[in-house]
């Protein structure tokens, strides 16, 4: 505005330079700490992490020298026994763990938050405080109970040792079943949110619209309520998927040792083998992996009809 | 305009094919059977509605905001299930019949458009759904978009269209299935004024041209009496007058309708004597008994204003009073006056027909005639 007002006069620069070197500082009083945190916590662990991937192991596991490659030819299933598809298993098993959870999430997720969304308005924050209070505990500690609860005197292992699923005195974990029940309870909170706020928002009157013109049941929901709800379906399944392939602690607890899982495979190189720059390079790997699978969903879901809307 | 062969392609057009069902006598018709719907907390929206409408006709519900026209909309489309009561359209009772199958389709007055689809594919979502053939599908939606001036938008996403433009298309999303009835709930209200006035003419030829029958509904009295073939005035819920629209605005059945529909002179009827009512305005003559009626209402256009000449004294006629103009105010075709007669006050429309028509300055003397024959009786 100014500029265009006093074109001419001299002192006018000065002032727009002032002004300018003004709305600078403010950019940066305002956005530094936000960029100092991220330099500090994600950027320079990151350089690091990266550049412990390029050491050599040292006899106690510990990064030392020469430079090398090996740590990530280690990711990629090269050893000194030649190449193994173990890791190659373990990722692709983190994969569908997390691609199992999203959905079974999802499948829960809608019609919980559809209950909730058909309460009277001021009963819904505390059934939504109600799916979110769990997370606010100890990720450790709900895993725990669930190892109570599955264990081999639990009553769900009974009930399926006395329908014949399971043998006697044997308990639901550790196992698949076990860990992939761990990741969805863990998770679900984080589905439901971004759906429910999602489906507050939903215009009913497109959803009379479809039954209007003769949708009903299944297409109904696909054309009406379905394409409404995407973006928070799509927050959803990265605020799930994500975490859940690289999550530590359930399949750790819940897993065991078959089913072994990227983010356990990393720990136990830091805590147990040890091989500090095996473990930073598939931490790099899991990283390049996570931020890859990221881009590709979001080109995959920027469709015609704009979902651009709360993505993240 | 609209181009006269994009209609003549469709197969019996004008009679809207129904393949679901035989041409009945009654195709197209609509009969309410005492129908009511109690909200949640004992609101009465629609209390005991009994109405028939017939095939091919464009009636209008009329009302005030709140007085359950929308809703009883909503029951003949299916959205809301009648508490007492039922909707029987084209002969077939509609009780426990979803949305879905009833041979009814809605322009919502927010529209309602896919924002996730096209224009085309919005238009095509009712013959989508009901799994006609896509040659059939494509030809439908193409002349519908012709007639309706769209063709160009086809592409297009709703988000991108201007309010008329995404009125046409929710008017072509309904109207492509041919479906024997339409409703209408309130579309044009979102629309300026220039706008709204080409797309009531232009629903009305559509309406004429497609023979389906229309509900509209609106709170505009204006729109009903330029659209409507028959108007049902509703209250709180209650039908208060139901006919074709020159019977509804000449002859109110009551003072809420008569003030509801246009501008109105309304006098409590005080007492009567010999065929005469007095009136704050004076004693007028009335053309018929005046019965028990508890108001007359007389039109402000039919009062007639006369320049006041120096035989004021001597009336040329009854109900001639000498008045004088209080506040005049042009409005193009026609000019309003508010004059004092005999201390009390009327409201006068005068046409400005001609170039002799002469209009008339605030203070200035006239001479007010009423014809007898205008002076309504109406009830409470």
């Amino acid at each position: 505005m100014s500029e265009a007002v006093f074109p001419v006069d001299p002192r006018a620069g000065m002032a727009a330079r002032a002004e300018a070197f003004g709305r600078r500082m403010r950019l940066w009083i305002t956005a530094g700490p936000g960029l100092a945190w991220i330099i500090l916590f994600l950027i320079i662990p990151s350089a690091v992490l990266l550049a412990i991937g390029f050491f050599s192991i040292g006899t106690y596991g510990n990064p030392q020298l020469p430079l090398t490659v090996e740590p990530f030819r280690e990711v990629a299933g090269y050893s000194i026994l030649g190449w193994s598809p173990g890791n190659l298993i373990v990722i692709f098993r983190s994969l569908l763990q997390a691609v199992l959870a999203a959905a079974l999430t999802i499948a829960l997720a809608y019609p919980l938050v559809f209950f909730i969304i058909a309460r009277p308005p001021a009963a819904r924050p505390l059934l939504l405080l109600l799916v979110i209070l769990p997370s606010w505990t100890n990720q450790v500690v709900r895993t725990y109970a669930w190892m109570e609860l599955l264990g081999p005197d639990s009553g769900l292992a009974h009930a399926a040792q006395s329908a014949g699923l399971l043998a006697p005195h044997l308990g639901l974990f550790p196992g698949v079943l076990a860990m992939q029940i761990g990741l969805v309870y863990n998770y679900l909170p984080y589905m439901v949110v971004p759906l429910y706020a999602a489906a507050e928002r939903l215009d009913w009157s497109m959803v009379e619209a479809g039954r209007d013109l003769y949708a009903s049941g299944v297409r109904l929901f696909r054309h009406t309520v379905f394409p409404q709800t995407l973006p928070g379906l799509l927050s959803g399944i990265i605020l799930v998927a994500i975490p859940a392939f690289g999550d530590y602690v359930v399949p750790t607890l819940l897993g065991g040792g078959k089913s072994m899982m990227i983010g356990s495979l990393i720990a136990s190189q830091f805590l147990e083998t040890p091989n500090w720059p095996y473990g930073a390079a598939l931490t790099i790997f899991m990283l390049v992996f996570t931020c890859a699978g990221l881009i590709a969903f979001r080109v995959l879901s920027r469709r015609p009809g704009g979902t651009e809307e709360s993505m993240m | 305009m609209i181009p006269a062969d994009a209609i003549s392609e469709r197969p019996g057009a004008g009679r809207p094919a129904a393949p679901r069902q035989a041409a009945a006598p009654r195709h197209g018709s609509i009969v309410l059977d005492r129908v009511t719907r109690i909200f949640p907390g004992r609101i009465t929206a629609v209390d005991g509605v009994s109405l028939s409408i017939e095939p091919g006709e464009f009636f209008t519900l009329l009302g005030p905001s709140g007085c359950g026209k929308t809703t009883l909309l909503r029951m003949i489309a299916g959205f809301e299930t009648p508490d007492a009561g039922h909707v029987v359209i084209s002969g077939r009772a509609m009780d426990g019949m979803p949305p879905h199958k009833r041979p009814v389709n809605t322009v919502f007055q927010s529209y309602a458009l896919f924002p996730h689809l096209t224009v085309a594919k919005n238009i095509d979502f009712g013959l989508r759904m009901r799994g006609l053939p896509k040659a059939e599908r494509r030809r439908r939606v193409e002349a519908m978009m012709a007639l309706l001036q769209i063709g160009d938008l086809a592409d297009r996403n709703p988000t991108q269209l201007s309010g008329g433009q995404r009125q046409r298309v929710a008017l072509a999303r309904a109207l492509v299935n041919e479906s024997e009835v339409v409703l209408l709930d309130e579309p044009l209200s979102a629309l300026d004024a220039k706008l709204r006035a080409e797309l009531q003419i232009e629903l009305l030829r559509m309406q004429k041209r497609l023979g389906m029958t229309f509900v509209f509904v609106t709170h505009d009295q204006h729109e009903a009496l330029v659209m409507s073939d028959r108007i049902a005035v509703m209250d709180r819920g209650r039908l208060r007058q139901v006919g074709p629209v020159a019977d509804v605005y000449e002859k109110p059945r009551d003072v809420f309708v008569a003030e509801f529909l246009g501008l109105s002179n309304i006098f409590p009827v005080t007492s009567i004597a010999g065929g005469c009512l007095d009136t704050p305005v004076g004693r007028l003559a009335l053309a018929a008994a005046p019965g028990n009626a508890g108001h007359a209402m007389i039109r402000p256009e039919k009062i007639r204003l006369d320049s006041a000449g120096p035989d004021m004294a001597t009336p040329h006629g009854p109900n001639q009073f000498a008045g004088i103009v209080r506040e005049a105010i042009y409005m193009g075709a026609s000019s309003q006056y508010r004059v004092e007669v005999n201390g009390g006050q009327l409201v006068v429309l005068d046409t400005n027909v001609s170039a002799r028509d002469r209009s008339w300055q605030a203070g200035e003397p006239v001479r007010v005639s009423i014809d007898p024959a205008n002076i309504v009786l109406v009830g409470q």
